[in-house]
C-alpha cells in the first residue's frame, strides 16, 4: 500500500492525515507533490499527522525533510503529529528530532501555530 | 540450548533485476526468513529495513536501474547469525567521501541516511568494493537462542 494523503482545514492550518507507507517511488513522490501543491495554493501552516503511517524508509524521511524545507522557505512551518514508536526511533537515529516540532496531541499542536 | 533456526532454512543465492519490485520482494523475503529463524518482531523489522536500504542503494545508486546489471542477493545462516549480502554491479563508492548525515550542515539533506540506519539496525555491517568495482554490503543479525523443548 502506498501512502494516502487526506487534507483538512482547521482554521488556517492544513492538517494532512497520512496513511500507509512513505517509501521510495510512488509514496515519496505523492508526498512531495502534495506539499508543493499546498504551498503553491498559499498554505503556510501545515500539520502532518503520521498516526496511520506504518512505515517510512530513508527516501521517505528525505521527503519529510524536503517538505519541511519547502514550507520553511515559503515562510511557513510544517510540524509532525502522532508519530509511531518506529518513526520516533528513526527521527532519533537521524537526529531530525532537532529539526521537527513533534506533537502527540492535535489541539496542542494547532495551538502552537497561533 | 538449541539453535532457533530450524532445519528447514534454505539459503538463497540469486541475481535479481535492478528494479523497485526487487526492493519490495527482497524485504518481504527477509521478513519471512527472519520470522522462520525466530527473530523477535522488532528485530525482524529492523533487519528487513536495513536490507531494503541496501537493495535501494544497489538498484538506484549502484546499478542505476540498468536492465543489464543485476543485484546479487545472498541470504544464509551461519551458526546463530543470519547474514544477508547485497552486491551491485555499479562503480562503487567511497564512504569516506560521504558527508556525515548527523553534521548540522547535513541535517536538511534529502538523502544520505541509508547507511547510517543500516548500521543502527543490524549487529554487524561490512561494506567493501567488489573485484568488479561494485559495492558489497554484508549485514549480520544475531539470532536468539531458545531452550530446547
Amino acid at each position: 500500500m502506498s501512502v494516502k494523503l487526506t487534507m483538512r482545514q482547521v482554521g488556517d492550518v492544513t492538517v494532512i492525515d497520512a496513511a500507509g507507507r512513505i517509501t521510495l517511488g510512488e509514496g515519496s513522490s505523492a508526498f512531495r507533490d502534495s506539499i508543493k501543491d499546498l504551498v503553491s495554493k498559499g498554505s503556510r501552516k501545515m500539520l502532518l499527522n503520521l498516526a496511520e503511517v506504518s512505515y517510512i524508509d530513508s527516501s521517505g524521511i528525505g521527503e519529510l525533510v524536503s517538505g519541511f524545507t519547502t514550507v520553511s522557505n515559503a515562510g511557513g512551518s510544517l510540524k509532525l503529529l502522532n508519530l509511531t514508536k518506529r518513526i520516533q526511533d528513526l527521527l532519533q537515529i537521524t537526529k531530525l528530532y532537532t529539526i521537527f516540532e513533534v506533537f502527540d496531541d492535535e489541539a496542542a499542536a494547532l495551538a502552537t501555530f497561533q | 540450548m538449541t539453535d532457533p533456526a530450524n532445519s528447514s532454512f534454505t539459503s538463497i543465492d540469486q541475481y535479481l533485476e535492478s528494479s523497485l519490485d526487487t526492493v519490495e520482494s527482497t524485504e518481504n523475503r527477509v521478513l519471512e526468513l527472519a520470522q522462520q529463524c525466530g527473530l523477535p518482531e522488532e528485530d525482524a523489522y529492523q533487519l528487513g529495513y536495513a536490507v531494503r536500504e541496501a537493495v535501494v542503494n544497489a538498484v538506484v545508486h549502484g546499478n542505476r536501474y540498468s536492465a543489464n546489471k543485476k543485484v546479487h542477493l545472498l541470504i544464509r545462516k551461519q551458526g546463530s547469525t543470519l547474514e544477508i549480502v547485497v552486491e551491485d554491479e555499479g562503480q562503487g563508492f567511497d564512504e569516506q567521501k560521504q558527508g556525515d548525515p548527523l553534521a548540522e550542515e547535513n541535517l536538511l539533506a534529502q538523502s544520505g541516511r541509508g547507511l547510517m540506519i543500516i548500521r543502527a539496525f543490524v549487529d554487524e555491517v561490512d561494506i567493501v568494493r567488489t573485484e568488479a568495482g561494485g559495492t558489497r554490503v554484508a549485514m549480520r543479525k544475531h539470532l536468539p537462542a531458545t531452550d530446547a523443548v
